[in-house]
């Protein structure tokens, strides 16, 4: 019997080098093939098409709508993303292979979480000049760039969690919108109003309980969806 | 290195392991034998920390699971019949990304000493998507050693490979077992098994039913050591 | 086939007596109110029926936390049995509602708080139950359904409260001086006497209904090891 050296390992693998290691292998393997966010994008953009088609309003209503316009658009596109996001781990079985690393098991969920968000960041960082462009309406205010960011923190928080379990049902992509949407209609209801708080001028301390409600519902939801997440990969 | 007692897994009501007793000695070669739904995959899938036992002990590399999981893994190669690689991104980066994983020091060399092991050095930028079969099986051997552990698992690796594949897997197979690792795999190809391992036990009806070490076998057949256990 | 123990064919007989004098409480005790006569006496069952819709709310989320923790699948039959509850009376207590509402205020539907809330919540249970229908390891199906579980106990209060952000028109029963006051209206000692014994019936009910549908789970999964035995 040979004494085997093991010459290559650490003592432990730091969380943060995993959970910055999966945030690399995401956007790197998307950047390359560009599947995931040309789908979010397009997808996006007919969004605000059929919007455009199916409500028809004049300049007057449409400042008033476009908070909700878009927040839908996200709400869609993200259940795009998500579901892609965690397919790829699931087909390849590469779930199996980053279970099999000696890591905490959040590593994977904040790592996820984090490419998510980016990419979720990344499709309305270009939905928003478009969409500013096709309406002829401003809307590069300060305010509304923190709510996008709040809301799709927690969207995406919950939206892991919740696309880690629906993965790895028979019913899958159909799954994830029906268990998503109920439980984040405090972001949409927050964000749009937010949102449409700032894009009529109101200030900071107007928009301020919906600008808490976020902040809170991103607080508790990480936490839990952090503390679960174990339940819902390991068997 | 590997020690199973009274091992009993159930899926809801469902029994598929039934108080399966195993022992592996560091260094051996067992290949686990078995028909289709015998349990081989969820035994594995048990051993490499996939899974947690419902009742029974289960000690892999001198540490308890499931509550010891995390050392077990810093110890633990896995290759599935599925290639756990990303297609998106090259056999470098794979093998880069897998390193920061198991936190190896030197990665470059180390990926670079793996590589050139596994036979794939001169296709280390190239996406994994365009390797073919028997190609990211290789790979996939690469990321399961890249640590450097002491025990390997095998699920079926020969899985959907034409014979050329098969027997470079074979050649790759008998290079990392034979640096003193101990090596679980599972198969259905009784004639590369044969080869192979230095033991040979069969799970049938959820629990090993017979085991054999390649000395005793002999001059027997190991198609009719096979039959004979699963006849009992 | 275990037959049903003793204290449930009692509290079967118990519930049903009970049942029956609430009703003859809200009929023939309670006084006809001024405005609304007897539509307003809908309002009996609506609470005890939300009332109950809480308490099956409380019980899943609390199951389902007990099940992540012990691993006993016992509690994923608990939890299951609680949504389902859950979800009836909640519906029965959304229609009462629209039954009510519609001679008080004009409409059968309004987006208030309440009533939206439990819309939502009714939309959270079917994702549970879709969610279940795709899942066939019991371990799985239960660990997930209890995570979601989990998930929509506090989504669904957050939700309640950013709702409430917006103005109201549900009327605001216990305290109020002024029976004018938005649908409101002031309640005789005789109809609080009235509602709190309904709520305690529909408690009852609860109980009894929860039990039952515990034992037919329990019965179902018995059934599923006696096939398997074959």
């Amino acid at each position: 019997m040979m004494e085997r050296k093991n010459r290559y390992l650490k003592a432990t693998s730091s969380l943060s080098k995993a959970i910055g290691a999966i945030v690399w292998k995401d956007l790197a393997a998307e950047l390359r093939s560009r599947e995931l966010l040309s789908a979010m994008l397009v997808f996006a953009l007919l969004v605000i098409l059929i919007f455009n088609f199916a409500l028809e309003l004049d300049a007057q209503a449409r400042r008033v709508a476009t908070a909700g316009i878009l927040w839908a658009t996200f709400a869609f596109a993200g259940t795009l993303g998500l579901n892609r996001s965690m397919a790829v781990e699931k087909d390849r079985g590469c779930l199996d292979g980053l279970l099999l690393a000696p890591v905490d098991r959040s590593a994977i969920y904040f790592g996820k979480s984090i490419s998510n968000l980016a990419f979720m960041l990344i499709i309305e960082a270009i939905v928003l000049p478009v969409y500013s462009v096709l309406y002829n309406t401003n809307l590069f205010h300060p305010g509304l760039i923190l709510v996008i960011l709040l809301g799709s923190v927690g969207y995406v928080a919950v939206g892991t969690l919740l696309s880690s379990m629906a993965v790895q049902t028979r019913t899958r992509d159909v799954l994830l919108p029906i268990l998503l949407f109920p439980v984040v209609i405090p972001i949409l209801i927050a964000a749009v109003k937010a949102s449409s708080g700032f894009l009529q001028g109101l200030t900071f301390t107007d928009v301020m309980p919906y600008i808490n409600l976020l902040i809170v519902y991103d607080v508790i939801v990480t936490a839990v969806s952090y503390m679960v997440f174990d339940y819902v990969v390991e068997e | 290195m590997i020690v199973t007692k009274k091992l009993v897994k159930r899926f809801g009501l469902k029994t598929v392991l039934r108080g399966l007793d195993l022992e592996v000695q560091a260094g051996e070669f067992v290949a686990l034998l078995g028909p289709n739904g015998a349990g081989k995959t969820t035994f594995l899938r048990i051993l490499a920390s996939l899974s947690s036992p419902t009742l029974g002990e289960v000690i892999v590399a001198g540490y308890r699971l499931p509550r010891q999981a995390s050392a077990v893994r810093h110890n633990l190669g896995v290759v599935s019949h599925m290639p756990l690689l990303y297609g998106d991104l090259t056999a470098e980066e794979n093998l880069r990304f897998y390193g920061r994983l198991y936190g190896i020091r030197e990665a470059g060399q180390r990926i670079t000493e793996v590589l050139e092991l596994v036979g794939l050095e001169s296709r280390r930028r190239d996406l994994v998507r365009t390797f073919s079969r028997g190609m990211q099986q290789r790979l996939a051997i690469g990321r399961a050693i890249l640590h450097d552990p002491d025990v390997l698992l095998f699920d079926e690796p020969h899985t959907g490979l034409d014979q050329d594949a098969c027997d470079m897997l074979d050649r790759l197979l008998r290079k990392v077992a034979g640096e003193g690792r101990t090596v679980v795999m599972t198969s259905h190809d009784l004639a590369r098994v044969e080869e192979l391992a230095s033991r040979f036990d069969v799970l049938s009806r959820g629990i090993i039913c017979a085991s054999s070490s390649r000395k005793d076998l002999g001059r027997k057949n190991l198609l009719d050591f096979y039959r004979q256990a699963l006849e009992n | 086939m275990k037959p049903q123990p003793i204290a449930l064919k009692v509290l079967n007989v118990v519930t049903a007596i009970l049942f029956l004098v609430a009703l003859g409480m809200v009929f023939l005790y309670a006084p006809l109110e001024a405005t609304m006569n007897y539509v307003q006496k809908i309002f009996y069952f609506h609470i005890a029926n939300a009332w109950v819709g809480m308490l099956g709310f409380v019980a899943a989320a609390v199951a389902g936390v007990i099940y992540l923790v012990k691993h006993d699948l016992k509690w994923d039959i608990i939890e299951l049995a609680a949504v389902e509850i859950s979800l009836v009376f909640f519906f029965i207590a959304i229609v009462t509602g629209s039954i009510w509402a519609r001679p008080s205020w004009g409409t059968y539907w309004t987006w208030e708080p309440r009533l939206t809330t439990a819309a939502i919540l009714e939309l959270v249970y079917f994702a549970y139950l879709l969610l279940r229908q795709g899942i066939d390891d019991p371990d799985r199906r239960a660990r997930f359904s209890a995570v979601y579980t989990l998930i929509g106990a506090i989504s669904v209060p957050i939700t309640f409260v950013s709702i409430r952000l917006f103005r109201t028109i549900h009327p605001v029963v216990i305290g109020t001086n002024s029976s004018a006051a938005q649908g409101g209206f002031d309640m005789t000692s005789k109809m609080l006497v009235t509602m709190f014994f309904a709520l305690f019936t529909f408690s009852v009910i609860f109980i009894t209904l929860f039990w039952h549908r515990i034992r037919l789970g329990q019965l179902a999964h018995h059934l599923e090891e006696l096939k398997l035995e074959e």
